[in-house]
């Protein structure tokens, strides 16, 4: 099945969120050395550790991108004990199709680059 | 006359549909190549009919075995015009090869102030081991830098040679996602004017020219059997032998031996000190059919046809808007292709590709360096041609690329 569905390519050409947000309370980035993606997440929470802003910035495939931009939509609002909960299945729900195990880790980096930047606040704190 | 529907008939997984229905369209030789069946066969009737350990028996199977691997041995001797047959020595791959000699002739010869040359356009697997051992011995490694047209920067390397301490120079032949036909010989004559060896990465070459290793009078070249329509799990390293009779061996055990006792162990002669347990029987029978098979066509009639295809698939990849080809112009062009196309990443043009049956290379190609630190990108799409290739399947590359382009815009 084609993985570039309409709403893969929409993302990819207009990711939601796309800009680092400053100030922000949460940070992180990284890299899948294999194919050179990179992700760079900054997140903004409320008095309650509720996240009122995403701001994502990086470059890679159209999968790693929307992935990315269509997960920083989903957790607005939640607060960081649910996205401590979340797996990898959100993410790959959020793309809606099959993909091969090459691609998963394509669509995982944003799952993987959120979580950081939770934990990392609070070994911060 | 050069018959490439003949020789596609050769190749059986050519005819093979792709899953998608349609036809396959290989355009990744460059990473593994396919097989004949005359290689298919050899391995298999190996394994139906002579199968036993080599070296050992007593019995027919074994000297059947024996005869056959060694056969291969000067096949390949044969192949690269090798002196002696004590000189091909069988390993895993080109990588094994490296190893072999970063491993002893390096941890023999090397030292803290000595300098090895290695070159900006390296695969990881003439880069890495270098590294490894350099952190233990703390010699230094320097870089031939490559030009904005693809090419080794000789001025440098000429710089880097007379800054002195230069023990060995290490270069692919042919490089891995550029293409560049490097100018072996003169490098190699220039290391040896100042003392050093010359070790060439022949992973990209023997596979695609006629390569002579006592012409080019390398030390040491490294090469695949999987890249050359022979199978995985064999590879070759020619040592000159008085280089390769100073070596200790790498790995210790059955076969590289000449007597053993319990305080320790004197080594059987070359090539087997360096083949210790049970080599790859099989692989080797079905590399020497290769050879066979290759010479039989002719390597500068095969160069010739990539050489061509490379020049009109970078001819028609211009015509596409928003590609941007990183190769050399001929003569230092070989039979590859390698691209990008602005706005589609090369993992989300790969898989486009695939979806037609067109099956491309996307990535850094284990060339890290070379895409960060040369060409300022993450990733490439790489074409690559080999015996078997057709200007058809050019062209059905180019008309995909238009239809991705448009998808993503």
């Amino acid at each position: 099945m084609d993985i570039y569905q309409e709403n893969i390519l929409d993302h990819h050409r207009n990711p939601r969120n796309w800009k680092l947000l400053d100030p922000y309370d949460f940070h992180a980035s990284d890299e899948n050395p294999l194919c050179g993606d990179t992700l760079e997440i900054t997140l903004r929470v409320d008095e309650n550790d509720r996240v009122v802003a995403v701001g994502w910035d990086g470059h890679g495939c159209a999968i790693s991108q929307a992935a990315a931009s269509m997960l920083g939509e989903e957790i607005i609002g939640k607060t960081l004990d649910e996205i401590k909960q979340l797996d990898k299945d959100v993410v790959l729900d959020l793309i809606g199709i099959p993909l091969s195990v090459s691609r998963v880790k394509c669509a995982l980096l944003s799952l993987k680059v959120l979580k950081s930047a939770v934990y990392n606040l609070e070994s911060q704190q | 006359m050069y018959d490439v529907a003949r020789i596609r008939q050769d190749f059986p997984i050519l005819s093979q549909p792709h899953p998608s229905g349609k036809p396959l369209v290989f355009l990744d030789s460059a990473a593994s190549s396919q097989k004949p069946s005359v290689v298919i066969d050899a391995m298999t009737n190996y394994y139906r009919t002579q199968h036993a350990n080599v070296h050992r028996g007593i019995y027919a199977l074994s000297e059947a075995a024996t005869h056959a691997y060694e056969a291969a041995r000067d096949k390949v001797k044969s192949f690269i015009n090798a002196e002696q047959r004590e000189e091909i020595i069988f390993t895993s791959n080109t990588t094994g090869s490296i190893n072999l000699i970063v491993q002893t002739w390096g941890r023999q010869n090397l030292e803290n102030g000595n300098v090895v040359v290695l070159t900006a356009m390296e695969h990881h697997a003439n880069i890495v081991p270098w590294q490894i051992l350099a952190a233990e011995k703390g010699f230094q490694i320097k870089y031939i830098p490559v030009t904005s047209d693809y090419l080794l920067d000789l001025e440098v390397f000429e710089r880097i040679l007379s800054e002195g301490n230069v023990k060995a120079v290490s270069v692919g032949h042919v490089s891995n996602v550029l293409g560049t036909i490097n100018p072996v010989e003169h490098i190699i004559e220039r290391a040896h004017a100042f003392g050093a060896i010359a070790i060439v990465d022949g992973a990209q070459s023997v596979p695609h020219l006629p390569v002579d290793v006592q012409a080019l009078d390398v030390d040491f070249y490294a090469f695949s059997g999987h890249k050359m329509c022979g199978p995985t799990g064999i590879g070759i390293l020619y040592g000159k032998r008085h280089l390769l009779e100073a070596m200790p061996p790498w790995q210790g055990g059955g076969d590289m031996i000449a007597r053993v006792t319990l305080e320790g162990a004197t080594w059987n002669d070359l090539p087997y000190k360096f083949e210790a347990g049970t080599p790859a029987i099989a692989e080797a029978i079905g590399l020497g059919a290769a050879v066979d098979y290759l010479q039989g066509i002719g390597m500068e009639a095969i160069h010739q046809h990539e050489a061509e295809l490379g020049v009109y698939a970078r001819e028609r990849l211009a015509e596409v808007e928003g590609v941007q080809c990183y190769n050399p112009a001929p003569p230092y062009a070989s039979g590859v292709a390698t691209f990008t196309l602005e706005g589609v990443h090369p993992h989300d043009l790969a898989q486009i590709l695939d979806y037609e049956g067109v099956a491309v290379r996307a990535g850094h190609h284990c060339a890290m360096p070379l895409h960060r630190e040369v060409l300022c990108i993450h990733a490439s799409v790489r074409a690559s041609f080999y015996l078997y290739s057709t200007r058809e399947e050019v062209d059905t590359l180019i008309a995909c690329l238009q239809v991705a382009r448009q998808r993503f815009l």
